[in-house]
Parts: C-alpha cells; structure tokens; sequence
C-alpha cells in the first residue's frame, strides 16, 4: 500500500500522522529522541546535524505553544528558522495554501512543519512538493497531531519502560481531541495491553471501540489501578453548541482531583498535552504535585521533535 | 593476515596511557569500542580519573549521506572540560573523520587544554591531518577490509578482520 510518510525502503520521508507507522520507525524516533535530551543540558545547546538546511514553520492556525516547541528544536539542530502566520480568512481553498508553499519552495526551505485547522492540509502540501523537502505535521483539524503523540508515548516510556504491562487511561475530551487518537494508535503498537477512554458519551467519537479501547464513563471505575492518567484538554474553543452542562459540572464528574486520582496505582503519573484549564479537567493540587510529569512532557517534547526532523533530514538525500 | 592479540595491544596503551595523566588529565571513549577500552584502561588505574563517553554521531559530515543511525548513543560527559588534558579513545583509527566529529563535539561542551588521540589499531587511511599520539599497533589495510572490535560476555576483547563488499564504506 502506498503510504506517502514513507520512502520505498521504508524510511520516514513525511511525519504526517503516527497512524500507518511500522512499529520499527516508531521506535527509531523515540530511541533517536534519547540522544537529544541531554543536549539540552550543555554549555552549548547544539548540535550542527541541520546546519545550512532552512525550516520553515507555517502556522494557518494559531498555536504559540507548539511552534516555540518546533522553532527550538530546529534552532538546537543549527537549522535556519522562518515562522510563517498565514491568516487562514484569507484563505479557504487549497490552491491558496500550494501558492504560499511553492512561494516557500522557491526560496530553497528543505523541510515544513504545518498546523493547519483542517484535517489532510499537511498531506496536500507532502503531495505537492518536491523530493528532496519533507513535511511535518504540527497538527491538523480534528485528525492529529503526531509530534505530541510522540513525546507523550516517549514520556510514559521514560517514566514506565515496561510498556507491554500498562494501563493506560484517556481522560476527558476525546472527541474534540487530535492527539488521542494518534496516542492510541502509537500505544496499541508499542505493544500497551490495556488503554481505556473516560469521557461523557458527548465527547467520544462515534465507534471508538473500533481503536480497541475500553470505554468508560465514570471516573472511578475507569482510574482503578491505571498506570497512566493521561487527561485531555477540554476544547471549548472548538466546540460548537452544548455539549456540556458547564465546566464547573465537568469539573465535578471528569476533573482530575487528588481523590480520584488515589484510586490509580500509587506510582501513578499524570499527564496533560497542555494549556491546562485548571479547575476544569484537572485540579492545581494535581497538576502540581509529584505525580504529575507535564514539564517533562515539555522538555521531552523538544528531543521528540529534534529526533524527527533529524530523521527527515538525514534520509532525504 | 596474523592479527594481533587485542589485549596485548590494550595493555600497552594502557601503560602509555596512565604514563601520561595529571591531576587535571579526563578520559573519553567514542562509543562502542573506545567507550570498552576507557572502561578497562579506568578498572586498571589506580586513582580515579574523571572521564566521559561521546558518540559522535550528531557531528559527522557524512551525516546527509548515511542519516543516523539506529542506535546513537547520548552524549555523557559529566565532568567540566575547560581546561583539561583529554585522552580520546577509539578502537579502530581511518580516516580522522570520526575524531573530527568527536572533537567537535568536545568542544561544545567547554575548552579543553588539550585533546590526545589514543586507539587500538592504526589502519592507515587518513583523510585529514589527524593522527593518533598514542597507538596499540599499525596495520594498513586495503579499503574493502575492515577491523571489526567486539567484547565478549565475559568482558575480552576479540578483533576480527571483514571483508566489505562496498570499496567506499
């Protein structure tokens, strides 16, 4: 089957989404994503693998977060760096999209990273380019999100390297959420026996049990002796109509707070992708506590994404 | 080809090695042999001599060409490099590439005094003006052969000699 993520041989050409990754490069992310951490933690924050090679981040949609994340990674790999905000009101056909890219391509860029709010625009523009230019998707639409379902994977991994005797829970706002499903796909590879979704029927895509999760609905069945909370981010800004009473009303029933989070395994850890609402999915005196590994999160984020461009560059030629 | 005995070779770089360290001597091996050879020459000393291990790999110039490979090691120098006299340590020497990249790599992590090169085998093949000080033994080898280190369960080193079928790897 013709996956366009990947080279005839296999190697990783476009990061676009974790779905369609053999487990072998999967792995060779996050074993590369080691040799990166530490590099943070030198005299000199660098190393000169991308140097001369032009990164061009093009955000159609706004997210600082992600693109300080892409933005330094480039720069301690000695890559050149351009942030593009493209207004995407301007812009609502596809072909508007291919012109600012060939514009790009024009100027010599040898790899992008694309936010876009709609589903598939980073695997129009991996079409679309040349060869010897890859493409990384910082997130589209709904659909995913790869680089974070990487660095969360990577993280459950630092902290709990016995993957294969895990449980695993999703909490809160699966639906609006692009990175559960890329989370998913990457646990259900690496081999996690057992993830479960906990959410309100109104936040679960329609058969969710199809990804091979075990559904729940209530907080406190779904936490007992889980290994890994792993709490969703509330999407209000995406979400249209009510679904929710209100987010004091969520905060009651699916907040994470220190009680129910007692009922997971003790050496429990705690996850969130960030921006956290505190007070609506989680409770400062967990978001702030030992068991939470959010910064980490952060910090492991970078080496994720230094590993993959990494990757790109080096199999481009 | 008679090869020589890899623990022979060590132990005489051993003795050349420890004939050289200060007070503010450090050890480095480059991942895997010279990182194998460092911890043998470190369990023969008798103080304790700060050292560290280096891959190298994020430093290569043929990084574009070859990618990198699976099973890069981090970097891990714990001790401080300013001013140090340091002792690199490789299995196998060809042509100054890898040490280019090791030193390189040094260097963002501080200013050393001065940087030895000691390995195992010479093999001849240099490429740019980098030459081991200290070296086990010199045997220059035709390009489609190739040394190849490896370390036993029990710790013993074991060299082997490989036929390659690409002249140019």
């Amino acid at each position: 089957m013709y996956n366009p993520q990947l080279t005839s041989d296999g190697k990783l050409k476009h990061l676009l989404s974790i779905e369609g990754l053999p487990k072998k490069v999967l792995v060779q992310i996050l074993d590369t994503a080691e040799s990166f951490v530490s590099v943070a933690q030198r005299d000199v924050k660098k190393v000169p693998l991308l140097r001369g090679k032009t990164v061009c981040n093009i955000f159609f949609e706004n997210s600082t977060r992600t693109r300080t994340t892409f933005e330094i990674a480039a720069k301690r790999l000695s890559a050149d760096v351009i942030n593009l905000n493209v207004n995407t009101s301007s812009q609502s056909k596809g072909e508007a999209i291919l012109d600012t890219v060939n514009n790009l391509i024009a100027m010599h860029t040898d790899m992008f990273v694309v936010r876009h709010n709609q589903s598939g625009a980073a695997h129009l523009i991996a079409k679309h380019v040349p060869d010897n230019i890859s493409v990384v998707n910082a997130g589209d639409g709904r659909h995913s999100h790869p680089t974070q379902g990487l660095l969360d994977v990577f993280t459950i991994r630092k902290y709990k390297p016995e993957m294969h005797n895990l449980r695993v829970a999703l909490v809160g706002d699966v639906l609006h959420s692009r990175v559960a499903r890329s989370e998913i796909h990457a646990l259900t590879t690496l081999g996690v026996p057992e993830i479960r979704v906990i959410a309100p029927k109104t936040l679960l895509p329609n058969e969710v049990e199809k990804l091979g999760v075990h559904v729940f609905h209530d907080m406190k069945a779904g936490l007992k002796d889980v290994d890994v909370v792993m709490m969703l981010r509330l999407q209000s800004e995406r979400m249209s109509g009510a679904m929710l009473p209100s987010t004091q009303e969520f905060f009651k029933t699916y907040g994470l707070t220190p009680e129910k989070l007692a009922l997971a395994k003790p050496d429990a850890i705690v996850m969130h992708p960030g921006p956290m609402n505190r007070g609506v999915e989680i409770d400062s005196r967990v978001a702030d506590s030992g068991q939470a590994v959010i910064l980490p999160q952060v910090t492991y984020g970078i080496a994720i994404r230094m590993a993959v461009m990494a990757i790109l560059a080096g199999g481009a030629a | 080809m008679q090869l020589p005995n890899p623990e022979t070779l060590l132990s005489d770089i051993t003795t050349k090695i420890t004939a050289l360290i200060k007070p503010d001597t450090a050890i480095v091996g480059i991942h895997s042999g010279g990182v194998w050879l460092m911890e043998r020459i470190l369990a023969s000393l008798e103080q304790a001599v700060p050292h560290g291990t280096l891959d190298a790999a994020l430093y290569r110039d043929d990084f574009a060409q070859r990618g990198l490979k699976n099973q890069s090691q981090a970097a891990n120098i714990a001790f401080d490099v300013q001013g140090k006299h340091i002792i690199l340590i490789d299995d196998i020497f060809y042509t100054g590439r890898t040490t280019r990249a090791a030193i390189n790599e040094l260097f963002d992590f501080g200013r050393p005094a001065s940087i030895t090169l000691a390995v195992l085998i010479n093999r001849g093949g240099a490429e740019l003006p980098i030459q081991p000080q200290i070296v086990g033994a010199t045997i220059p080898l035709t390009s489609n052969q190739r040394f190849q280190l490896s370390q036993t369960t029990q710790g013993k080193l074991n060299l082997a000699l490989e036929i390659t079928e690409d002249a140019d790897v």
